[in-house]
């Protein structure tokens, strides 16, 4: 029978197989961040030990840094106490960073792609849920906690079960104004925020081919939010295109290219689970709950917890209403929005800034909203300027920031406040994410552009 | 790391599905980079609430938390985890957990079992009925017995062997070196790497 490419990634990676014991993974590329890495080092230092790799290994500020005045010291002193633990760390075991300042500094998943250091076949951990944006690439890529990322500076490896492997084939195309947000936002609303636990999730079909790079991102970075520790996406001439250029792309192209060829998902493979979805039909999506999963298209109203069978997904439902201070029976389209964010690991990146600027060209936000615009990294905000997209946003009334994750989890200065509402590229609508007591719809760039001008929850096509 | 084998304590019954690590702990209280003094963060928003089950007085010294489907989603942080350790929990109980928090919890040595539903809602039955009951968790035995009631939980071999000596994962790796070792030089040479910067 033949194998899946996550089973061949897998296969290629195992340092050590005994049965009865989880398999000894090499790990190709290790990210790092300041938030889940100064108990790790700490680890070593009290161990004794030392990194094994530091040419595998590559660390960036970006939760927690500010967005605003990123050239005077951090003001929150528990901030910069991170921060500054974070770059004397990768100095005492000679590690490279790319600290506030840098082009290359930035959401660490917008970061590795960036500098073409992600490529096909390999296996790429960080201490963040959403390194499975990496698998866009083809890669097997996914978020470890603090205790394995000390085991991974120590050793490279780590003991890991090995995973099952689950197909969600997405055929058709898309309609205008449908991105491939609104496609994991589907897959997510459709399988559960517990649906891929334990497995691999492996995006196949026509509509996944269809996209861009940077598309297919999107879709492996929510990966997490359906519970797969990972999910990726066959690479093919998009992904060799785009690694193509990149300041670490391979010397030898070519023999790269062949090398990645020899990996892909067999005709006879087996998949543990399969999933079909039609990318024909689907309309933008929008998160109306406190979870991922609580989704629905952009013309639908607010549901009515009494219409929900399941007891926990009731309960669930009737207390995301009161969270989210919504009405059974409300149409979604008349939210009104205190706050649209625009950046994340999600949807931070060159295209989805050019998308939303597209859309705001020429015209206002509305005067009840405020517009965030956070590119994801230094070299995308740079790039976004090179193409006057900031003079876009900032003509529409939005503000133009620095690189970071920003509104996405509210670590630094960028918060909503108690009861405020946002319109949100990022992943995660949970309670308080952005900001205690703020209440987050998720949705694509183009949904947040259409929303920041209307005030609504809007799409493109209400404009 | 402390050994496990066998742990009696009262519970906790948390009667909410999803639980994410946001709610666990949020951000604002990640910032520090100790692995202790986490426990005032611990389900904080809930905490504002006087009727939240934490701070009910009969659940004041509970240390096995009973929770509702898919606990642990979300962000891998393992602030989750000390959060939990540091206010005194041993054990978890739900009847799905997201991979990486549990993950977590089983590194850093606490427990986190799998059951039912149904056995789950019987156990928050009858700790709600008496909070005083005695919960104990056998990680020998592999069972969860309370007033009359045991139920047997699965857990795998390995992991369950590295809890009950208390091993570190990274010592028992660092034993396998030369399996590393070997392995890299036969690695080819065609992976990136980013040192030196180019």
């Amino acid at each position: 029978m033949g194998k899946t490419l996550a089973e061949k990634i897998w296969a290629e990676h195992i340092v050590r197989r005994v049965d009865g014991e989880p398999d000894l993974i090499y790990v190709d590329l290790h990210l790092i961040h300041e938030v889940t890495s100064p108990q790790a080092f700490d680890g070593l230092r009290l161990a004794g030990r030392t990194v094994r790799r530091p040419d595998l290994t590559i660390a960036t500020e970006d939760h927690n840094v500010p967005t605003l005045n990123i050239d005077r010291p951090i003001a929150d002193p528990v901030s910069k106490l991170q921060v500054d633990t974070l770059r004397a760390n990768c100095k005492e075991f000679g590690l490279r960073i790319h600290s506030l300042g840098d082009k290359d500094q930035g959401v660490v998943h917008v970061v590795g792609p960036q500098l073409g250091i992600t490529q096909p076949g390999m296996t790429i951990v960080c201490g963040d849920s959403h390194t499975s944006t990496h698998g866009a690439f083809g890669a097997l890529a996914f978020g470890i906690g603090t205790s394995e990322v000390e085991h991974v500076l120590a050793t490279q490896s780590l003991p890991l079960q090995r995973p099952k492997t689950m197909a969600i084939n997405v055929e058709g195309s898309l309609k205008p104004g449908v991105t491939s947000k609104d496609i994991i936002l589907a897959i997510i609303a459709k399988i559960g925020t517990g649906g891929g636990q334990g497995y691999v999730i492996e995006y196949r079909g026509s509509a996944i081919r269809a996209l861009s790079m940077e598309s297919r991102m999107t879709v492996c970075n929510m990966s997490i939010e359906a519970g797969a520790r990972a999910g990726l996406i066959a690479h093919d001439q998009t992904t060799f295109d785009y690694i193509k250029g990149k300041p670490h792309a391979p010397e030898d192209f070519d023999a790269a290219v062949s090398y990645w060829t020899t990996l892909f998902t067999d005709a006879d493979a087996q998949f543990d689970v399969e999933v079909d979805m039609n990318a024909d039909d689907l309309e933008p999506f929008v998160t109306w709950g406190t979870n991922p999963g609580q989704g629905l298209p952009l013309n639908s109203v607010v549901p009515n917890p009494a219409d929900i069978e399941d007891s926990e997904k009731r309960t669930a439902a009737e207390r995301a209403l009161v969270y989210m201070g919504l009405e059974a029976g409300t149409p979604l389209k008349k939210i009104a929005i205190d706050t649209v964010f625009l950046g994340s690991c999600t949807n931070g990146r060159i295209e989805d800034l050019r998308a939303a600027a597209d859309i705001l060209k020429g015209k206002k936000i509305a005067s009840t909203l405020r517009m965030l615009v956070v590119p994801g990294s230094a070299r995308v905000r740079l790039e976004a300027e090179a193409e006057g997209l900031d003079k876009v946003f900032l003509d529409a009334g939005a503000e133009w920031r620095n690189a970071g994750c920003s509104m996405c989890l509210g670590m630094n200065p960028d918060q909503l406040a108690v009861g405020e509402r946002s319109a949100s590229t990022s992943n995660r609508n949970f309670e308080g994410r952005q900001g205690k007591g703020g209440r987050t719809h998720l949705v694509s760039p183009l949904v947040a552009a259409a929303t920041a001008l209307r005030g609504t929850l809007s799409s493109p096509a209400d404009l | 790391m402390e050994k496990f084998i066998k742990h009696i304590g009262t519970g906790v019954p948390l009667r909410r599905s999803n639980v994410d690590t946001d709610q666990i702990i949020p951000a604002v209280y990640l910032k520090r980079v100790t692995r202790s003094g986490f426990e005032d963060g611990l389900f904080a928003a809930w905490r504002n609430d006087p009727d939240f089950v934490l701070n009910q007085e009969a659940y004041k010294k509970g240390t096995v938390l009973v929770a509702g489907a898919d606990f642990g989603t979300g962000s891998s942080r393992e602030h989750a985890v000390w959060a939990l350790q540091n206010y005194g929990f041993k054990v978890v109980i739900s009847s799905r957990f997201a991979d990486i928090f549990r993950g977590n919890s089983l590194k850093g040595g606490l427990l986190t079992i799998i059951l039912g539903q149904a056995e789950v809602e019987e156990m928050w039955a009858a700790i709600e009925a008496d909070p005083t009951t005695a919960i104990t968790v056998d990680l020998d035995t592999r069972t969860v017995s309370y007033a009359s009631v045991s139920v047997p939980f699965v857990i795998d071999d390995y992991t369950r062997w590295r809890l009950m000596e208390g091993l570190d994962d990274i010592g028992l790796t660092l034993q396998q070196t030369d399996s590393i070792d070997s392995f890299e030089g036969k690695r080819t040479a065609l992976k990136p790497t980013t040192l030196p910067i180019r």
